[in-house]
Formats: structure tokens, sequence, C-alpha cells
């Protein structure tokens, strides 16, 4: 399938790992990237903080040029943040004609509109919804045997339930459980797997951010996780990049690797830690756990 | 009556979290099974296995219909009023088909289901002044006040204080000073108020305050656990857009700085440039930020996290100095965007709780309210005679 690829800035920044494990994924699945490069950040909510038109605009801007992208099905991207920032922008666009109508006005000058009721999902949604776990399954190389996998859901993707679609038709928060499931791994349950990575207040009040970060990961090592998988580059971030801060926030080793979704799955489909930028991270996956029996060739 | 009202009573088991802090015992789990109708509350299950089995158990209740606010507790692991919570949701809602409930969470439990409201959540709304600072010299008689100045706080005014965001704010968890969502939300009943005199006290005193206006996590757990659409993140969104944007406080958590910083560095490169957004937040927002005294000291603090990033090729020196950029033409597109928006003469917000959903083209009276946070300023197609509006 063909998609309007929103990969977002900080998976072209500080986590170049998730942009370029998405792009050898996809030819895997069969999804078409097309990268939407002319679209500005959502503004992360931060822009909508400092105004919240501006934000609804720039947005809208990007809503109008994933549309005319010719063939393609839907908008998809591959950071949490994203999802949240652009489903309360679009939110308000979809609800209101005359909004919308204004919103519209602005982005005319350079021959631009949105259409209400264009269809944007996180590669989560998009691997369950559109290519379905069947198919997943059949694709498996390597299944993630004996990998203790904890989902990191975050918040932006699983609040508020209304505005992202999340219902008993689409348990879009229960969506990396079954992944995890699908590609041969065992679903780590830990307390924070739906709660706040604290990223959002790093620079406001790093203290009560990495005590968030560090909980979480504490938690995931205490329900004997082997690893942590998160939709969102903002969460690994702080789980990753900042966990020897976070280590010492808590007062406890944590060592706990956190993989991006399309790591994940990737693993699964057979290409090589080192290939889907796994080596990046700050805390190593290959050198906390041992690949070659926990995922490679393992016994089922 | 709907066809669910008419379904027989069902058997639903209940499992209760007791605890009794006098007797010195450790909290312990407790299941009773209860008789009622499916769409029958989740109180009124408890209720019944009070009568019925064990007398001793502890709830805070009154008014049956969602009103009072008194039933706050968790169920299945969400805050939630117990009357407004159907059996039959719940049971479909728990993960071994048995009904959790929990005391709220982020306040001592008293007694069972519960809580002490007056040691956390009334605390925090004291801190506030939630009350009127009127403007001095008071009318002889009422205040005159634009409709629409009204109908922006009556958001915040649905509040009934059950306290269930507070009970699940993820802030509030790892810094139980963080003032908090009902409380935040109660700040801008007055600071979104005509009539208030101390608009710019109050809002100082939040956003310099290490535990208040910037030490909300953006979480949404309270717009979610609310059940009455007070949407308190978005109120706390709402205080910061007029402290930074109406009454440019800069404080000292940071709070502005970063929010100009990201808009800036959005403005001048299309994307987000992560490498200069953290020097910026410390030291201020300009190029040279990153050489303040403040910014050196926090960059020196995350060090290790940035040596680490480094030896891993995670960040290239070269990349962590050069911003990614969008084309020039897309650039200028979005520098345009800008201008317009921030140059008009007032900000311009569009609140669904107050707008609601509106499929068609917008009737004569909806377009005031999209200027109705802004408090002012013409909205598109508002009609040249607001009189009209009114009497439809």
């Amino acid at each position: 399938m063909k998609v309007a690829y929103w990969p977002g800035c900080v998976s072209r920044g500080f986590t170049p790992e998730l942009h370029g494990s998405m792009a050898k994924v996809a030819p895997l699945l069969d999804i078409e990237l097309v990268e939407l490069d002319r679209a500005c950040c959502t503004g992360a909510g931060v822009i909508a903080e400092h105004n919240q038109e501006l934000a609804d605009t720039l947005n809208a801007r990007t809503f109008a040029l994933a549309q005319q992208v010719p063939g393609a099905e839907l908008m998809m991207n591959i950071c949490s943040t994203c999802q949240g920032a652009q489903s309360e922008c679009q939110e308000r666009l979809d609800a209101n004609a005359e909004y919308r109508a204004h919103v519209n006005e602005t982005l005319s000058g350079e021959g631009l509109t949105y259409e209400k009721g264009l269809t944007n999902k996180n590669f989560l949604w998009l691997l369950v919804e559109e290519i379905g776990l069947d198919r997943l399954s059949s694709l498996i190389k390597t299944p993630l045997t004996n990998l203790k996998v904890g989902p990191f859901y975050g918040c932006y993707i699983v609040r508020p339930r209304a505005r992202l679609g999340i219902g008993q038709e689409h348990p879009r928060d229960h969506y990396l459980h079954m992944v995890i499931e699908t590609l041969g791994g065992t679903v780590i349950d830990y307390a924070g797997m739906r709660k706040c990575c604290g990223f959002p207040i790093i620079t406001m009040n790093k203290q009560a951010s990495l005590k968030q970060a560090g909980r979480h990961l504490g938690d995931a090592m205490d329900a004997d996780a082997d690893c942590l998988v998160t939709p969102c580059p903002l969460c690994h971030l702080n789980l990753d990049l900042q966990q020897p801060l976070a280590e010492r926030v808590v007062g406890r080793d944590l060592q706990m690797p956190v993989l991006h979704l399309p790591q994940l799955v990737g693993l699964a489909l057979g290409l090589d830690p080192k290939e889907l930028g796994m080596n990046r991270h700050v805390v190593r996956p290959t050198s906390v756990i041992d690949w070659s029996t926990s995922v490679v060739g393992a016994a089922a | 009556m709907s066809e669910t009202h008419d379904r027989p009573p069902e058997s639903f088991t209940l499992r209760l979290r007791r605890y009794n802090p006098e007797s010195g015992d450790a909290p312990y789990w407790e299941e009773h099974t209860v008789e009622l109708e499916p769409h029958r509350s989740v109180l009124e299950g408890i209720l019944q296995a009070r009568d019925k089995y064990d007398g001793s158990i502890g709830i805070r209740c009154s008014c049956r219909q969602a009103i009072c606010g008194s039933c706050g507790i968790r169920v299945n692991g969400e805050p939630s009023l117990a009357c407004h919570t159907h059996l039959d949701e719940a049971k479909r809602t728990a993960s071994d088909g048995v009904i959790e409930i929990e005391p709220m969470g982020n306040m001592p439990v008293l007694k069972d289901l519960i809580v002490d409201m007056d040691a956390v959540h009334w605390k925090k709304i004291q801190r506030v002044t939630p009350w009127l600072l009127a403007k001095q010299p008071v009318p002889e008689r009422e205040y005159i006040v634009p409709r629409e100045s009204m109908v922006d706080v009556t958001q915040t005014m649905a509040c009934i204080q059950c306290g269930a965001c507070v009970s699940d704010c993820l802030a509030m968890e790892v810094d139980p000073g963080f003032v908090g969502p009902a409380a935040l939300a109660k700040a801008y009943r007055f600071v979104g108020d005509p009539r208030d005199d101390q608009q710019f006290e109050r809002l100082n005193d939040l956003a310099q305050d290490p535990h208040g206006l910037f030490d909300c996590t953006h979480c949404f757990k309270c717009v979610e656990a609310c059940p009455k659409d007070v949407n308190p993140m978005g109120q706390i969104m709402r205080l910061r857009r007029v402290a930074t944007g109406d009454y440019h406080i800069v404080d000292r958590n940071n709070g502005e700085r970063h929010e100009a910083a990201f808009t800036t560095l959005v403005k001048d490169h299309g994307l987000l440039w992560e490498a200069e957004l953290l020097p910026r937040s410390y030291g201020g927002n300009s190029w040279f930020g990153k050489f303040s005294p403040h910014a050196g000291k926090e960059l020196l603090s995350s060090l290790p996290a940035i040596l680490k990033a480094l030896m891993r090729g995670k960040v290239t020196p070269a990349g962590a100095l050069k911003p990614h950029k969008i084309p020039k033409g897309d650039l200028k597109s979005v520098q345009s965007i800008y201008e317009k928006i921030e140059g008009r003469p007032e900000r311009y917000e569009l609140n669904l709780y107050i707008s609601g959903q509106d499929e068609e083209p917008a009737p004569a009276e909806a377009p005031d309210l999209l200027a109705a946070a802004a408090g002012s300023g013409d909205p598109p197609g508002a009609p040249e005679n607001p009189e009209e509006s009114v009497s439809q």
C-alpha cells in the first residue's frame, strides 16, 4: 500500500535509527512510503500551547500536502507525539466548517486546501488495521521466541480515547500487546506502560521528568522484561538517551534496552540488529540481550 | 424506556480494596457478589454489598446522579464516579470479569474507598485563591461584561470537585507538590473572568512556582478522567497561553523560554532542531542562549547522556550543529503562516466544548463562539449585527 509518510522531526534528528529502521521494514511489509518532505513540525503540543490557530494551520498544511499525494491511501506517522498533536488539530478542523474555511483561507496563498476527513495512522495502527496481524504473522522469519517485551505506549497514542478512536472495535490501547504476541514474543505487563515518560517537562522539572522515566524502567525490570518497545521517539529520548541520568535520580542500575516499534518488527522479519540501528542506542540492546539465544533460532 | 433498562437482574462480582489505617492491618481485597439490573451503577452495587454482607464498607456518596462529586473511586484501575459507571460496562472492562474497585490515587486513604480530600485536593484548590478578587470600585449594581467572556469560563465552572483528575495526575505521582489539574482549572476560572483584578498576579505566581503552571506533563490523564468534560489540561494550556502571550511572563522554570524557543526554531527551520532547543530553553531564545551560565550548568549536568549519544553515533557533532530544514519555498510558506496568524490583533481559539461539533456550514450564532476564548476579536463570518444571532 502507498502512504503519505510523515516521519516527524526527532526521527530525523536525535533518533535517526527510527527513520532508518522504518525505511528498512516498509518494503518487507509492502508499504510504499512517500515522504512528506515539504511539511513542517507538528508543534508537539507546544506550538498549540503558544497559539492554537497557528498549530492548527501548520498541521492543516501538512494534511493538505498528504491529500495531494497521488494514490496514497492514507497518511502514516511513526511518532505518537505527532499523532496526538495532529489528531487534536484535526478534531477541531473536522468539527467546524467555518473554522476549517478560515484555516484554509490562510493556506490559500500556497494553493493548498484541507478537505475534512483525512485518515492519519501511526505505524502501530496501520500494522494492525491495514496490514493485519495474520499477514504480519505470515511474514515472520525469526519469531521473537523467549524475548520478554514490555510495551511502552506513552500518552499521546492512548489518550484521550474518543479523539484517538479507541474503543471496542479498535482497541488501539492494546495494539502493542497484540503485535508483540504476533511476533512471537512474550508480553510483560508493568505499572508504567501507559504512563508519561516525563519528556515534556525535561526542561521545566528535570527531577520529576527523570523520576518518571526511571520508575517505568525499574518497574519493567522488576517485571522481568528483557526490553521495552515504544511507538514514540520522544519517549525513547527519555527512556534511552536519558537513562544514565534517570538511573541517578531513582538510585538504581537500570540497563533496560528500549526498541522503536519498526526495530522490533524488523527483527522478526529477519533483519539484523545492526541494520536496524540498534547499535546507536545509549543502552545497547545487543549488550544486554543475547540475541543469539533470545531471538534467533530459539526453540519454540 | 430503553432496551437496556428492561434487562433482568444479573450477578456482578465486586473486588473491593479494604483498608482501615486505624486497625493496624494491611490493606486486603474482598469479593462480594450482588444482584442488580445491568444498567445500575457501580455505586448501587457497592451499597448493596454493604447492606447485604458487610456494613463496615466505607464509601462516600450523596446525590447518586453525578452532580455532587462525592463518590470518586477507581473502577478497574480508571478514575470514575461510582454513580456514573454502569455495572455492565464495568464488567466488560474488567480483566477477569470481576469489577475491581479501589480508592482514588494520589490521596491518603481514610478508610476503604474514602480518601482524604482535605489533605490534597482542597489544599491545592485553596492554593490558587479560588475566589474573585474584584476590580475596584465594585459597581453599585451588577458588573456588565461581554457574554462571550463568561461563556469562556463555563467549562471550568462545570467542575464538581470529585478529585478524579487529581487521583490520576501523573505529574503529581512523581511530584506531590504539583498544584495539579483541578486547582489549575479553577485558576483559569478567575484568570478568564473579566471582573477579576489580579490576573497578572495569579499567573505570575503560578508560573514562577516550580510545582505550578509548567509542571504539567501533558499526559491527558485528567482529560480522560474528568466526568464533566472540564478538560483540565486544556485549561492549563490556556493559562500558559495567557501568561506567556498576553502578560509576557518569563518564569524561572524555563516554561516561557521553552515555548518561545520551540516556536521560533520551527519558524526558522520548519523542523525542530533538538540540539538547539535545550540550551535555548535554559539560556534564552537566541543562538547565544547556549553561552549563558544557566545553560552551561545544565549542559554540564547532561554531559553523561550527551557523551554517550556522541559515542554511539546517535548524534554527530555536525548533525547537532546543523539544523535539518524543509525546502526554501516551503519554509517561506510556513513563515508567512506564522506572520499572518501572529499578526492578528487577538489570538483565535476554537473550543469544541462550547461550539460543539458542526457538520454543516455554521449557523449564524456559531461564529462568535470561535473567538469566545480569546475574549474578543472579529471571527470570520461573524454577523454584522450581533443581535441577530442572539435572537436565534
